[in-house]
């Protein structure tokens, strides 16, 4: 028999659809728990999340945020880690609103610097702060020490 | 306010209107006095050793009529106690018109100047950024040579060395040859050649001197390190072939500048300090009119 809403064995249907809050589709296979990272979700969250991985033939991962619209400029961050991402936000099943990430031109306190002696590495009151630049690849240029992150951003994620 | 942070922050303009101010000050650097600063305090802070970049800043504000306090040895200072530099920052401000700072970790000026409500002075943070090293090369290039177009090698630790690549950048704004001489081990790094060439800056690179010295208007020096090296033999062989000497020098340009940021150790022979090329201890006092044109412009 089916499991209702709210009873065990009702994680399948939370995957599948949302009532209200915030769908971040199409996210780079294994990234998903990056995302959670950059969007600071980590730890027992108030939201019901659900992380679906390795999805449609292992191309994509999906996070689904229960109750919570996630702005722009929260959001923006994870195109770092999954430059194709979308994000839908769902009300009352419906997707009312429908955008890609669109990486910022800054970011601050999400990436931690390469450069071990640089100052945002130390007991200082500063949060790490990059400038990004996006050409060929995507390169975190460190606003302090100037050193530059080119590849596998992820790893050095706060 | 205006901090100097690192001199990627500068445009031709900005620098050539530093030099210019230099040039006028450079008599009082020599022996005279003024009272352009006249009631005004520096702050130097040094949390690494120094001797030229700290007198002559100290120098230079006193003899634009400024007075300077110092932090003094990092030991008597409340960084013992723990106190950050932020902190630290936040209460010299206060005291003075100016911050100098040098501090081991690189990033460290800019963040201090984040903190501080008078303009900071980067004099170098860790192997990251010494600017009014740079304005002053460029202010003995110069005076000294040509700075417009000039051809110039960089000899010896190329990867690690600061200077070279602050000058480096700094040359590529006034159309450089730049010939980049260095062993293997201490080549300049890809990343840095890139933004050189698509500035639009010639490079040559080689591993011998002989190769470059007689076409080049300036020959910059650099300290190779031995730590750089893991085996004591091949560090000795690869310095004793970047020392210059008065056998060197026997077919350069009769323009030919020597410089050098010092300390030098083995790189230069002493008794080419009297040839008519050797222009690193005037490049030394050059630190003085070039600091004070700075100090004057910021406060």
């Amino acid at each position: 028999m089916k499991p209702k809403p709210g009873e065990p064995g009702d994680r399948e249907l939370r995957v599948k659809r949302i009532t209200n809050g915030t769908v971040i589709d199409h996210i780079t296979a294994g990234q998903a728990l990056n995302v959670l990272r950059i969007l600071g979700i980590t730890d027992r969250p108030e939201e019901v999340v659900s992380v679906v991985m390795n999805v449609s033939d292992r191309k994509k991962d999906i996070v689904k945020i229960e109750g919570r619209e996630l702005k722009p400029e929260e959001v923006d961050k994870i195109a770092l880690i999954s430059p194709d991402a979308t994000i839908n936000i769902i009300r009352d099943y419906e997707v009312v609103e429908k955008h890609e990430v669109i990486l910022p031109s800054q970011i601050e306190g999400v990436v931690r610097c390469i450069n071990q002696n640089c100052i945002t590495n130390t007991d200082e009151p500063v949060k790490p702060r990059f400038v990004i630049c996006r050409g060929e690849r995507v390169e975190l240029h460190c606003v302090y020490c100037g050193s530059v992150i080119a590849d596998r951003i992820a790893d050095f994620l706060i | 306010m205006q901090h100097v942070i690192r001199i990627h922050d500068f445009s031709r303009d900005e620098i050539d209107r530093i030099l210019d101010r230099a040039a006028e000050l450079e008599p009082v650097a020599h022996t005279g006095s003024s009272d352009a600063l006249s009631g005004r305090i520096l702050a130097t802070l040094f949390y690494e050793p120094s001797t030229r970049t700290r007198l002559s800043f100290d120098v230079a504000m006193k003899r634009l009529g400024g007075d300077v306090i110092d932090l003094g040895a990092v030991e008597t200072s409340s960084a013992v106690k723990g106190e950050n530099l932020a902190d630290t920052i936040s209460v010299i401000s206060g005291y003075a018109d100016a911050i100098v700072l040098r501090h081991p970790k690189e990033g460290a000026a800019r963040m201090a100047s984040e903190f501080s409500s008078v303009p900071v002075i980067n004099a170098g943070d860790g192997a990251g950024q010494h600017p009014t090293q740079t304005l002053l090369d460029l202010y003995t290039i110069r005076k000294e040579g040509k700075l417009n177009k000039a051809k110039i090698a960089f000899v010896g630790d190329l990867k690690y060395g600061r200077t070279v690549h602050s000058l480096a950048h700094a040359l590529s704004l006034y159309g450089a040859d730049i010939y980049l001489v260095s062993p293997d081990q201490l080549k300049m790094s890809d990343l840095m050649k890139d933004a050189l060439i698509e500035s639009g800056t010639e490079i040559v690179e080689t591993a011998e001197i002989d190769d470059v010295i007689d076409v080049v208007d300036v020959l910059y020096m650099t300290r190779i390190q031995k730590e750089r090296f893991p085996d004591p033999n091949e560090y000795h062989s690869v310095v004793g072939s970047y020392r210059i000497t008065k056998e060197t020098l026997k077919d350069v340009k009769d323009n030919l500048i020597i410089m050098h940021p010092l300390p030098r150790v083995n790189e230069i022979d002493p008794e080419v300090d009297a040839s008519r090329h050797a222009m690193y201890f005037r490049q030394s006092f050059y630190g003085v009119p070039v600091r004070m044109a700075i100090l004057s412009m910021v406060m």
